[in-house]
């Protein structure tokens, strides 16, 4: 094990992957000397180069499409977008191209893509930098989607996406970079893909949670902890795939669920889990499940009325509340 | 030009318009359905291009695809099966006409967004260039897609990291009813070229000898790691956008005056006056290349319909 922050785990990923497969190469802005404006890349060039570390002018269509037609012709390409919010100029090929080639074109071909990138609040980026994108790309068949909340998930899932053989939407969160971690030091670490942790068990209520939210609701856990109240807090990881069944399982054992994200509460994540999890195990609900997510509601500059758009631990705490009756 | 090259591109361009012209038939008959956009009338540009490739170059294709991927080593009756959504098609029934794909022969599809496939043939050519080979990709596209931004982000980057791409404009004087001339902000799209410090050229895009030469530039250009090329092959389609398109756009009058300009009867008479093959060989290529189209309708409607247990198959790879 070592100690690491989440953006040195994925940094070391990237370049384990590209010594052991020589058809993997990075292509994004900024990139190379730079190492990317969070450093995922950093001192990656010195090592493989310019062709592999690939600079890119600012053109996301262009990237990404790029790297559909590389990963095509047999190459796996990982595509670092700044920011994830920059999809919105790439959206036809990712939706469009990458998500939809394999399956149109009957199964013949793979399209072994990562775009990775950040996004979420904590800097200041305001409205079109700090947008929580990831439930528009579960939405449509063809991608994979992971968000990971540690240094060790971001280094196992990031391995496996590298190595799978479909397009993967890989989501960082800005404000988990610099946190750090124990991350095995085993080259061949991953984490499996639709397989979700349980960061703390308990008996009372079940929240799922994602990227900065699930430390929040860990914290949460601890507060009510304090107040005799018992949470089961799970991280799915992979949202394509999703692990219904640990979800599933937990509220069957609790009768109480609540989902929490950064994104917006309106057709997020947490609806879809809230919807299987009444599909599957409604009998055993002993309350309405509670969704929190950020207001319908741009994201603003000003840090207090940003904190006022998206969920806080306190919110959370009363969601459990909610559920209990309390 | 060899004489075995001039044969083969020939018999494509037949092979193409029969294609076509069963296509047209089975649609109208009501065996077929969705969007079919011909290429009757550009059939020049794809064969002649297709013909100085292999297996191991790209290409990627448009909306109007059938005749690239013909010439790409498309089999006729997987084609037509695919057309008409069968089981045996290409696709599996999944794709259509607009996303005919093979890429066991380098084939990176057709594909039905205007600009789409751009920079996924770049993309191709990345990946030539990456792994060390000595091929190039070919980008086509129409008029239209000159106008997308995918165009010049991929015209853009591939000039700056000197790919083996090839970007072939087939003009055909419409994107879907609005004429080049009102749609785009210079006379020849090759123009275009200059913005991004690329070789830009016109052909006739219905001599096959004007789009060889301007190719073989291009390829060899590539080939020496000079990067890519923007030929702009002016043509027209003589059918509409697509099967069933009102043409209010444009007048008989203009469509005839380029029926005239036939690239197949063109060439055929190049062929023949020049002694390259006989009428009666010039005949067989064309009985042979109707026979197979209407042998493909044949297979196309006698094939199975696919089975939808397996609808979910194929959404992801292993």
């Amino acid at each position: 094990m070592s100690i690491k922050t989440y953006a040195v785990a994925i940094r070391d990923v990237i370049d384990q992957e590209m010594a052991k497969d020589s058809r993997v190469f990075v292509m994004g802005e900024d990139i190379a000397e730079q190492g990317g404006i969070f450093g995922c890349t950093r001192g990656l060039l010195d090592k493989y180069g310019k062709e592999r570390i690939k600079n890119t002018p600012i053109s996301e269509a262009g990237i990404v499409g790029l790297g559909v037609g590389a990963a095509c012709a047999g190459m796996r390409p990982i595509v670092e977008l700044m920011y994830m919010d920059f999809t919105f100029c790439a959206m036809d090929q990712i939706i469009n191209q990458a998500a939809k080639t394999r399956y149109i074109f009957g199964g013949h071909g793979t399209v072994p893509l990562v775009i990775r990138g950040q996004q979420g609040v904590g800097r200041g980026n305001a409205a079109t930098h700090s947008q929580s994108l990831e439930a528009i790309f579960m939405h449509f068949p063809g991608l994979k989607v992971a968000m990971p909340s540690t240094p060790a998930e971001a280094a196992g899932l990031l391995r496996t996406a590298i190595r799978d053989n479909n397009p993967v939407m890989f989501f960082e969160h800005k404000a988990l970079y610099a946190t750090k971690g124990e991350v095995p030091d085993d080259p061949e670490f991953a984490i499996p893909f639709g397989k979700a942790d349980i960061k703390r068990e308990g008996k009372d209520v079940t929240i799922v949670g994602t990227h900065l939210y699930v430390g929040k609701a860990l914290q949460a856990a601890e507060i009510l902890a304090k107040e005799g109240i018992s949470c089961e807090v799970i991280d799915p990881r992979t949202i394509v795939p999703f692990d219904t069944e640990t979800v599933v399982n937990s509220v069957k054992k609790t009768g109480r669920l609540v989902t929490v994200h950064e994104a917006t509460k309106t057709l997020g994540f947490g609806t879809e889990v809230v919807a299987q999890v009444v599909e599957e195990a409604f009998p055993y609900l002993d309350a309405a499940p509670v969704r929190l997510g950020a207001k319908q509601c741009p994201l603003p500059f000003n840090l207090t009325l940003e904190n006022a758009v998206v969920p806080q631990v306190e919110d959370i705490v009363a969601a459990v509340k909610k559920t209990l009756y309390l | 030009m060899e004489k075995e090259r001039m044969v083969w591109i020939y018999k494509t361009m037949n092979q193409i318009r029969k294609f076509e012209e069963e296509a047209l038939r089975l649609f109208e008959s009501n065996k077929l359905r969705g969007s079919v956009h011909l290429y009757i009338g550009e059939e020049a540009i794809a064969s002649t291009i297709c013909s100085n490739l292999s297996d191991e170059d790209y290409i990627a294709s448009t909306h109007r695809g059938h005749g690239h991927c013909i010439a790409k080593g498309a089999r006729l009756d997987l084609a037509m099966a695919e057309l008409m959504g069968k089981a045996t098609g290409y696709c599996k029934g999944r794709g259509g006409s607009m996303h005919i794909a093979d890429l066991s022969k380098g084939n990176l599809g057709a594909n039905a967004i205007v600009g789409g496939g751009i920079p996924i043939a770049t993309g191709g050519a990345l990946a030539i260039k990456l792994s060390g080979k000595k091929n190039v990709a070919v980008a086509f596209f129409g008029d239209g897609a000159s106008n997308e931004g995918t165009f010049h982000e991929a015209l853009n980057m591939a000039a700056i990291w000197k790919l083996p791409v090839i970007f072939v404009c087939e003009n055909n004087g419409y994107g879907l009813t609005m004429p080049v001339k009102e749609s785009t902000s210079v006379s020849d799209i090759a123009e275009r070229g200059a913005g991004y410090n690329i070789p830009g050229v016109v052909v006739d895009g219905n001599d096959v000898f004007a789009i060889d030469e301007a190719f073989r530039a291009a390829q060899e250009r590539a080939l020496a790691g000079e990067g890519p090329s923007l030929i702009e092959c002016k043509t027209y389609r003589w059918m509409g956008h697509w099967t069933g398109d009102p043409q209010v756009y444009r007048t008989r009058e203009e469509v005839a005056s380029w029926m005239e300009k036939c690239p197949i009867k063109r060439f055929r008479q190049y062929l023949l006056e020049n002694e390259i093959l006989t009428e009666a060989e010039l005949t067989e290529i064309e009985e042979a290349t109707a026979k197979e189209a209407a042998e493909a309708s044949e297979f196309a409607i006698n094939s199975p319909e696919p089975d939808p247990a397996h609808v979910m198959d194929d959404v992801f790879a292993d």
